[in-house]
């Protein structure tokens, strides 16, 4: 709401024209108040509209207009920018790396003092003002290693915020970053929400399973799940129940964000649960597996 | 049996007795003329009406409905109610929701949080008479109470709590009696009543402010 209106009675409608579908939409979505009132008599009174029909005429003209305009704002934020994003921030990070190694072995036989790695890099693009005649072309070689980081992080942090918008159960479970792996792995959204979980366990771990169908390899335990903090903090005996786990939940959580789109807070606690009684296995060091369903609810 | 509001009728549905409101179909359901079937296993709602709760309603009342969904429930409350304000946070059922809501001109689609009601008091009227909540989030009590304002003094809490919504693993007997002592320091609690029979682990409650 504008300063003209008083705050404290200042309904959707306050500051508008009877028929201004984009600015009621705009209130609608964006205002607020810290206590409801009559709006409907409030509008007839102030004469927004002559009755109360009429003002509940207008309402739902504005209500839908402020749903449909956000539900396709937010559905804009489809899965396959997201596969875009976590592309380029994969591809920005592994170039970075690189061309920091090329830095410090170059920086290295000019300087004793040499650190390595993108630190160095950032240190060294932001010390040298001015650079020793003859070193421009390093700290110039060091501001673009360190631009690139920062685009890594600057798409990292994009895919933290619409990963939740695109699957929310899945970034919920998973966390952003490795939920848009996993979309990104399986090619879309879709895609994994029809693989079944045994698949979404060693996405990833494609070179590896290849190895094991040639027959010389043991089957992957798991792919990119495995950096999943469930996995990784479970002893490595009950590593292969764990990532068969958290498979099962991720798959059901990806159908559900591409088949209803609904938040079940249930699943996350599903998995807590599970992961604890697979984790207690390892710690009483009996080794068997007390329930007897070994991760048979991760279904396929 | 208490009374179904009007605008609710038991009516034939393909050869079996069933709840019916009057208005668009909106999810495939069984059609007689201008009545639609009220599925009770798909609505809370619908299953505390065909269990024979004391709803209070009428018909023709303000309602208030939080966690509208795709619009199965809410769409037969707007066929009896009056205006009928409903919330949804999430985008995807919302589409759905704007498909109910365009033959029904006094349903009001709001894409917000029921979790804040400061983002929607300057849409939501004062003083509804009806405030139906099926939010499945932790907190489902918080929610009640943080949307109690809106109520009228005589205004009617129908609520749907879903137990594995606050915590899978505990049992639901439990949950249920967390949520009801949380809401008690807000409502008074008239009835309430396990839905087993079209919900599992969701107890039905209505209550009125204190």
């Amino acid at each position: 709401m504008t300063d003209e209106a008083d705050t404290a009675t200042a309904g959707w409608f306050s500051d508008l024209d009877p028929g201004d579908i984009e600015g009621a939409s705009s209130a609608i979505l964006e205002g607020t108040a810290e206590q409801s009132n009559d709006w409907p008599q409030l509008a007839v009174e102030i004469g927004y509209a002559d009755t109360a029909d009429e003002y509940y005429d207008q309402l739902h003209a504005a209500t839908t207009a402020a749903t449909r305009a956000e539900v396709t704002e937010r559905e804009a934020a489809d899965d396959r920018q997201l596969v875009h994003a976590i592309r380029a921030m994969d591809d920005c990070t592994r170039t970075a790396n690189e061309l920091a190694e090329r830095l410090a072995e170059w920086a290295g036989t000019v300087d004793q003092d040499a650190g390595t790695g993108i630190d160095y890099a950032r240190e060294l693009a932001t010390r040298e003002r001015d650079p020793e005649p003859g070193q421009e072309p390093l700290v110039s070689l060091a501001e673009r290693v360190a631009a690139l980081a920062d685009e890594a992080d600057d798409l990292r942090e994009y895919v933290e915020q619409q990963a939740p918008t695109v699957a929310p159960n899945l970034s919920a479970l998973a966390g952003p970053v490795l939920g848009a792996r996993l979309i990104s792995l399986a090619g879309g959204l879709e895609a994994l929400a029809k693989k079944p979980s045994g698949t979404v366990q060693i996405l990833g771990a494609e070179d590896a399973l290849f190895a094991h169908l040639r027959g010389h390899a043991p089957s992957p335990k798991h792919g990119i799940i495995y950096t999943h903090d469930a996995i990784r903090g479970t002893h490595p005996d009950e590593r292969g129940s764990a990532a068969r786990a958290v498979a099962g939940k991720l798959a059901i959580a990806a159908r559900v964000d591409h088949y209803s789109g609904d938040v079940k807070p249930e699943l996350e606690a599903e998995l807590a649960e599970r992961i604890e009684t697979i984790q207690a296995r390892s710690e009483d060091g009996s080794g068997t597996d007390a329930d007897g369903s070994d991760g048979g609810e991760s279904d396929e | 049996m208490s009374e179904l509001p009007d605008g609710v009728e038991r009516r034939q549905f393909d050869g079996t007795e069933r709840l019916g409101t009057r208005g668009e179909p909106v999810y495939g359901e069984p059609t007689d003329g201008a009545w639609r079937a009220w599925n009770p296993n798909r609505s809370k709602l619908g299953a505390m009406l065909e269990l024979g709760m004391e709803t209070g309603l009428v018909g023709g009342e303000t309602v208030l409905y939080l966690g509208a969904a795709s619009g199965t429930t809410v769409s037969h409350v707007a066929d009896f109610a009056g205006p009928t304000y409903a919330v949804e946070f999430a985008a995807r059922p919302a589409r759905d929701l704007l498909e109910a809501a365009e033959s029904r001109p006094r349903l009001f689609p709001l894409l917000k949080d029921a979790r804040k009601p400061e983002s929607y008091a300057h849409v939501v009227e004062s003083d509804v008479d009806v405030i139906v909540q099926d939010v499945a989030t932790r907190g489902q009590a918080r929610v009640a109470l943080e949307n109690a304002p809106f109520l009228a003094d005589d205004g009617r809490l129908l609520l749907a709590v879903k137990s594995r919504s606050e915590n899978v693993t505990r049992d639901p007997n439990d949950v249920f009696e967390d949520v009801r002592d949380e809401l008690e320091s807000g409502y008074e609690v008239l009835e309430s009543r396990r839905l087993e029979e079209y919900h599992a682990d969701h107890l039905g409650i209505v209550a009125r402010p204190k």
